[in-house]
C-alpha cells in the first residue's frame, strides 16, 4: 500500500527532538508579553533605576553603582527566568493537557526536561546580552579577563540548576494560577530583600543570612566573578545544594498532569 | 480499573482487528476514556492484560508511542501556540511526518494555521488535536470523541479522513457517544455500559434481527374494522396499531412475508399506501433494547 497515510511510524533522533522543543518552548516564553516583562524590561529598570538612585542614596557600594549593580541584575534575569517564568509555564501546561500531550508523543520524559532546560539557556541568554549592551552603554567596566567569563557562565548555570528545580517543585504542586501568584510573590521578596541585586552587606543584620538563600548565593556567586574575577567557593556550594534540595523534593512531588 | 471504590471498566475483554475503524459507544461516563488511555499507556489497569500491537502500553511504552497516535479529549496545546506552529512541532518529534500544510488543508485548518490555539473555534481545536494524532504516520490512532461538538461539515471532514486511513492501513480505535457516528463509520461496534462491554460486532450483526416498524398511510380512510382484519393477516408475532383513519403503524420482524401481507393486504382492502415506511433496527435500539435506557441521556 503506498497511501498518503501509509503508516511510516519513527521517532525523530533524541537531539533533534530535544532541540526543537527547546526552541518552541523559547518562543513562547518570549513571545509572551508579562513574561518578557520579568525577563528583561524589570531588570533593565532595576540597572538603570539602581544606578540613578545610587547618586542620592548610599548603598555602601564599594565600588561604582554600574560596576557593583550589573552583576546582580545578571542574577536577577537568571532567577526571573529559571525560576518564575518557568514554574508559571510548566504550571500552565500542566493545566492544558500540554505535558499529558507529549507524554504520548515520541519525546520522552527526560527529553521534555531537557528541551526546558535548553528553552531557559536560550532564553538567558538572551537576557544577559541585551542587560549586557545596556550595561555597557552606561559605562560597566567589568573585572577583565577570561576567567570572568567563565565563572560568570558557571554561576548561571548553577543558578539556573538551583532555581529551575525550585520552580519546577512549586509547579508540580500547586495548581496553575497559585503557581503563578506564587511564582511573582518569591520573585518580589528575593528580588527586594533577597541580596541579589544588591550585596548581603547592604542589609545590615541580615548580612550573614542572607548568602545562604538562593538569591544571596547566585548574586554574590555573580559579583565575585564580574567585580573581582574570583570564586570563593561558598557560594557555587550553597547553590548546588539549593539544586540537589530542589531536585530530589520535585522527584518526589511532581504531578506530570 | 477502579478510581476509589468506583469500577469505571471491569472485565472488558476487547479485540481491535488491524486496517479496520473500531469504534467502543456507549453513554458519557460508561468507560470509554478509561478504555482508551489504559491502551494508551496513561493508565495501569489493576487486573487483567493490554496489549496494543502485541506491546505493554506501560512496560514497553518507549517502544510503542512512536507507533500510536492519541488525539486526547480537549486541549493538549500551549495556549498561546500557532495552529500550525503546534502541528509542526509535533512532526519534528517523529522520523517521518506527514506533509502538515497537506495535513491542514485536509482537515480544513488552513485559514486559522496562524491563529493561537486559545482563539480556535471548539471545532478547530478538535481537528487540530487528530491532526496533531495522525501526524506521525502512526499505525494506530486512537482518538477520543473525535467529532463532539462538531458543526456538521467538519464532522463529515473528520469522517472521510478516519476512512481514508482506514484504507490507508491504519487501525482506528475511537469512542463515540453517537450512534450514528458509530454506525456510518465503523467496522466494528463494542457497545459499553458501566465499565463493561453489552454488545459487540460489525454495524449489520448488531441490528440485524429484532423489532422493526413499518408506518404505513394510505390515500383515503380505512374501512371500518381494517386494523383487525390486519391484524389477523399478519398473524399474533406482529402487533397493528392504529395511528388515524389513514395511516397505522406495523411492529415485528420487517421481512418479506410481512411486506407482502401488508401489500396484499392494501389490494384486498382498496386502499392505495400513499408510504410505506421501514424503520430499520439501529444502534439506539439496541442499547435501549438491551439496558431500557436512552444511549444519549
Amino acid at each position: 500500500m503506498s497511501g498518503t497515510f501509509t503508516p511510516m511510524p519513527g521517532s525523530a533522533p533524541l537531539l533533534r527532538q530535544v532541540a526543537a522543543q527547546s526552541v518552541m518552548e523559547a518562543r513562547l516564553m518570549l513571545r509572551n508579553g508579562e513574561q518578557l516583562l520579568l525577563a528583561v524590561v524589570i531588570p533593565v529598570i532595576v540597572l538603570v533605576g539602581g544606578v540613578e538612585a545610587a547618586k542620592h542614596v548610599d548603598f555602601g557600594l564599594d565600588q561604582r553603582p554600574i560596576d557593583a549593580l550589573t552583576p546582580g541584575v545578571l542574577a536577577l534575569a537568571v532567577m526571573s527566568t529559571a525560576f518564575t517564568s518557568l514554574a508559571i509555564a510548566t504550571g500552565f501546561e500542566r493545566r492544558y493537557g500540554v505535558i499529558k500531550r507529549l507524554g504520548a508523543s515520541p519525546l520522552p520524559r527526560f527529553g521534555l526536561l531537557a528541551g526546558k532546560i535548553g528553552a531557559l539557556f536560550m532564553v538567558e541568554l538572551f537576557q544577559v546580552a541585551v542587560l549586557s549592551a545596556v550595561a555597557f552603554a552606561m559605562g560597566w567596566d567589568p573585572h577583565a579577563g577570561f576567567e570572568t567569563v567563565l565563572l560568570g557562565l558557571e554561576a548561571l548555570l548553577l543558578g539556573t540548576a538551583a532555581f529551575a528545580s525550585l520552580g519546577l517543585l512549586v509547579a508540580g504542586v500547586l495548581r496553575a494560577e497559585a503557581t503563578l501568584a506564587a511564582a511573582n510573590l518569591i520573585y518580589l521578596l528575593l528580588m527586594a530583600g533577597g541580596a541579589v541585586v544588591l550585596p548581603a552587606s547592604a542589609y545590615g543584620g541580615a548580612e550573614h543570612v542572607l548568602p545562604w538563600l538562593p538569591s544571596g548565593a547566585l548574586g554574590e556567586a555573580m559579583r565575585g566573578a564580574l567585580i573581582h574575577g574570583d570564586c570563593y567557593g561558598q557560594q557555587q556550594v550553597i547553590l548546588l545544594g539549593w539544586a540537589v534540595l530542589g531536585t530530589v523534593l520535585t522527584a518526589r512531588s511532581f504531578r506530570w498532569e | 480499573m477502579r478510581y476509589g471504590d468506583k469500577t469505571a471498566v471491569d472485565a472488558l475483554d476487547l479485540r481491535v482487528e488491524r486496517n479496520t475503524i473500531t469504534a467502543v459507544l456507549g453513554p458519557n461516563g460508561a468507560g470509554k476514556t478509561t478504555t482508551l488511555e489504559t491502551c494508551e499507556g496513561y493508565r495501569r489497569p489493576q487486573a487483567g492484560t493490554v496489549r496494543v500491537l502485541g506491546l505493554d502500553p506501560i512496560k514497553d511504552r518507549r517502544d510503542l508511542l512512536p507507533r500510536i497516535g492519541v488525539m486526547l479529549q480537549g486541549s493538549g496545546a500551549w495556549s498561546g501556540a500557532r495552529a500550525m506552529e503546534m502541528l509542526n512541532h509535533i512532526a519534528k518529534l517523529h522520523a517521518h511526518p506527514l506533509d502538515t500544510a497537506m495535513l491542514a488543508d485536509r482537515l480544513g485548518l488552513h485559514d486559522c494555521g496562524k491563529t493561537p490555539y486559545r482563539r480556535l473555534s471548539g471545532g478547530q481545536q478538535q481537528r487540530l488535536g487528530l491532526a496533531m494524532a495522525v501526524v506521525g504516520r502512526p499505525e494506530v490512532v486512537f482518538v477520543d470523541e473525535p467529532t463532539a461538538g462538531m458543526d456538521p461539515l467538519a464532522r463529515r471532514t473528520t469522517w472521510e479522513l478516519l476512512t481514508e486511513l482506514r484504507d490507508d492501513g491504519v487501525t482506528v480505535v475511537l469512542t463515540t457517544h453517537y450512534m450514528d457516528e458509530a454506525e456510518r463509520l465503523a467496522d466494528h461496534i463494542h457497545i459499553i455500559d458501566h465499565g463493561q462491554m453489552i454488545a459487540s460486532g460489525t454495524p449489520l450483526e448488531l441490528t440485524r434481527g429484532g423489532t422493526a416498524t413499518i408506518r404505513l398511510v394510505v390515500t383515503k380512510p380505512f374501512p371500518d374494522g381494517a386494523p383487525a382484519s390486519l391484524q389477523a393477516a399478519l398473524g399474533p408475532q406482529v402487533e397493528v396499531t392504529p395511528i388515524s383513519d389513514v395511516s397505522l403503524l406495523v411492529t415485528g420482524p420487517a421481512d418479506h412475508t410481512t411486506l407482502a401481507t401488508v401489500a396484499r393486504w392494501c389490494e384486498e382492502q382498496g386502499v392505495l399506501p400513499e408510504s410505506l415506511n421501514l424503520g430499520q433496527r439501529n444502534l439506539e435500539d439496541v442499547f435501549l433494547e438491551i439496558t431500557g435506557r436512552e444511549l444519549e441521556a
